[in-house]
């Protein structure tokens, strides 16, 4: 074992419990952003799906010529947005209502008139769904004399990115406050270990030790009781979502390699939570 | 080798420490450095060592100059540099050995060059049948034996020893001046800083220099003063 790792470890055993409260502290800042992301990442999975089904739909006016319908058929394939433009005739719309609303065929069958519109259908691109597009797509389509009215779920689409803005604001927000936390405490502990170690360390800057030498230690030690909390933060999050899973409601597992991301940044809090502790209190000259 | 050129030494509260301080220290030399307490011995020795740098003037060791090094080359410079201090500043809880190990160790150097290198400087310093004693259980000569090897672990240019007989009896006191002579003998510089003036009149072929309330008043070597 080298000196590095043996003195880091000797740390955790002279004072266990500040090691053990510098790792819970930085499991509790991942923990609640392992929470939120969670949360984050289901979102994100029904906005996936909703985006999937997403489609503009463009009632045209009675009075619109074919002309007209045509001309804009080919305007909107040709917008880079729009994967496909399909024509629903008035006949087809009416056909579509009948069969899918069964339980009235009373109602269509009492009609003189159709009443229904005929439409344009637009499906977008795969990548071609943010509320922007959509937005910017419906606008276009809105302002073409043709058009009578235009559909795209905007009120509910919004709601859904809005939920997703707070959600990461409020991750980010959360997680960075316990953060600060842990490094402070991480700071305090390597503190204590320095304090601790003060004459070893005079006398390794008289006998010629280069200061990287005299803060591996220290930066392992932060390093390790960051890996250590990362990883006690990612079994209380899966915990955590099998109890809302079986006890509330079913909600997806993030990906392995988020896991892997909080566990390394719980490593990279403590190294950099260390780094700043002895760079403050070690100075050779 | 070391070179002080009017080195001036100021702290905020209590003023200058070491005035407008001249010195010339040739390698291989042996120099007793005198005065008494607050005299300025102690800060010409961390100016050496560059644990501080001075207010003004230049402090020159081994190529190194105090307005250039930086603080990987002040880690090399100290690995030319013995220290022997009154207290010894031993580790407690380790072993004569590991006291001296320790200096090797934290530079990195290898287990097979600690092995052999540590009985040897033990058996110098005649502490070879105590390599396993924790420092407790050493007198204080013995302690100051294990400093000495351990301040000799790198081969230096140059032995700094701070008043390193303070807290010795009479015949321990001689024992470790022997020992320092010695290892002058073999070619290492020592700048001996000590206020016990009975040790320097034994020694009447020995360099002196004096300083009083951070001034050179006295350097028994004229080309010392004249830098």
């Amino acid at each position: 074992m080298t000196y590095s790792l043996r003195e880091a470890l000797v740390a955790f055993r002279r004072a266990p419990l500040l090691a053990g409260v510098s790792a819970a502290m930085i499991a509790l800042s991942l923990f609640v952003i392992g929470l939120f992301g969670i949360v984050a990442y289901n979102i994100r999975k029904v906005i996936e799906g909703v985006e999937a089904r997403v489609e503009v739909v463009a009632y045209l006016r009675d009075d619109a010529s074919p002309a007209d319908v045509l001309a804009l058929r080919h305007e909107l394939t040709g917008l880079p947005a729009v994967r496909e433009v399909h024509y629903v005739s008035r006949e087809e719309a009416l056909q579509v209502a009948k069969d899918e609303l069964s339980e009235f065929s009373a109602v269509f069958g009492s009609l003189e008139s159709n009443p229904l519109p005929a439409s344009l259908e637009l499906r977008l691109r795969p990548n071609q769904k943010g509320p922007d597009v959509v937005r910017a797509v419906a606008q276009r389509v809105a302002a073409n004399p043709a058009v009578e009215e235009v559909r795209y779920g905007n009120e509910w689409l919004d709601k859904v990115f809005l939920l997703r803005s707070v959600a990461a604001t409020a991750t980010g927000v959360l997680g960075a406050g316990f953060a600060v936390v842990a490094i402070l405490i991480i700071g305090a502990a390597v503190r204590l270990a320095i304090f601790a170690r003060r004459e070893e360390i005079a006398i390794m800057q008289l006998v010629g030790a280069t200061n990287w030498f005299i803060r591996k230690p220290f930066l392992l030690e932060g390093l390790i009781t960051g890996l250590l909390g990362g990883s006690l933060a990612a079994l209380a999050t899966w915990l955590s979502y099998n109890i809302l899973t079986s006890a509330v409601f079913a909600v997806v597992w993030i990906p392995g390699f988020w896991v892997l991301c909080g566990i390394l940044a719980g490593g990279a809090l403590g190294a950099v939570a260390s780094w700043i502790a002895v760079r403050r209190h070690l100075s050779l000259a | 080798m070391i070179r002080l050129l009017h080195v001036t030494r100021t702290y905020p509260r209590t003023g200058d420490a070491v005035s407008d301080v001249s010195l010339h220290l040739h390698k291989g030399e042996f120099c007793f450095l005198t005065g008494h307490s607050g005299a300025g011995k102690s800060t010409v020795m961390r100016l050496i060592h560059m644990a501080e740098r001075p207010t003004s003037g230049e402090v020159r060791v081994s190529g190194y100059s105090s307005e250039r090094i930086r603080p990987r080359e002040i880690a090399l410079l100290r690995r030319k540099i013995g220290f022997c201090f009154q207290d010894f500043r031993l580790l407690q809880d380790r072993t004569a050995a590991e006291n001296v190990a320790f200096a090797l160790e934290v530079t990195g150097a290898r287990r097979q060059v600690i092995k052999s290198k540590v009985p040897r400087l033990l058996a110098q310093v005649g502490l070879a049948a105590k390599a396993e004693a924790l420092p407790t259980q050493l007198s204080g000569g013995e302690q100051q034996r294990v400093a000495m090897a351990r301040a000799l672990i790198h081969e230096p240019l140059v032995v700094l020893a701070d008043e390193p007989t303070g807290n010795l009896d009479e015949r321990a006191t001689r024992g470790i001046f022997d020992l320092l002579r010695s290892i002058n003998q073999s070619g290492t510089a020592v700048l001996f800083a000590t206020h016990n003036l009975e040790l320097v009149r034994a020694n009447p072929g020995v360099r002196v220099i004096e300083l009083d309330h951070g001034r050179l008043v006295y350097d028994s070597a004229a080309d010392g003063v004249a830098v």
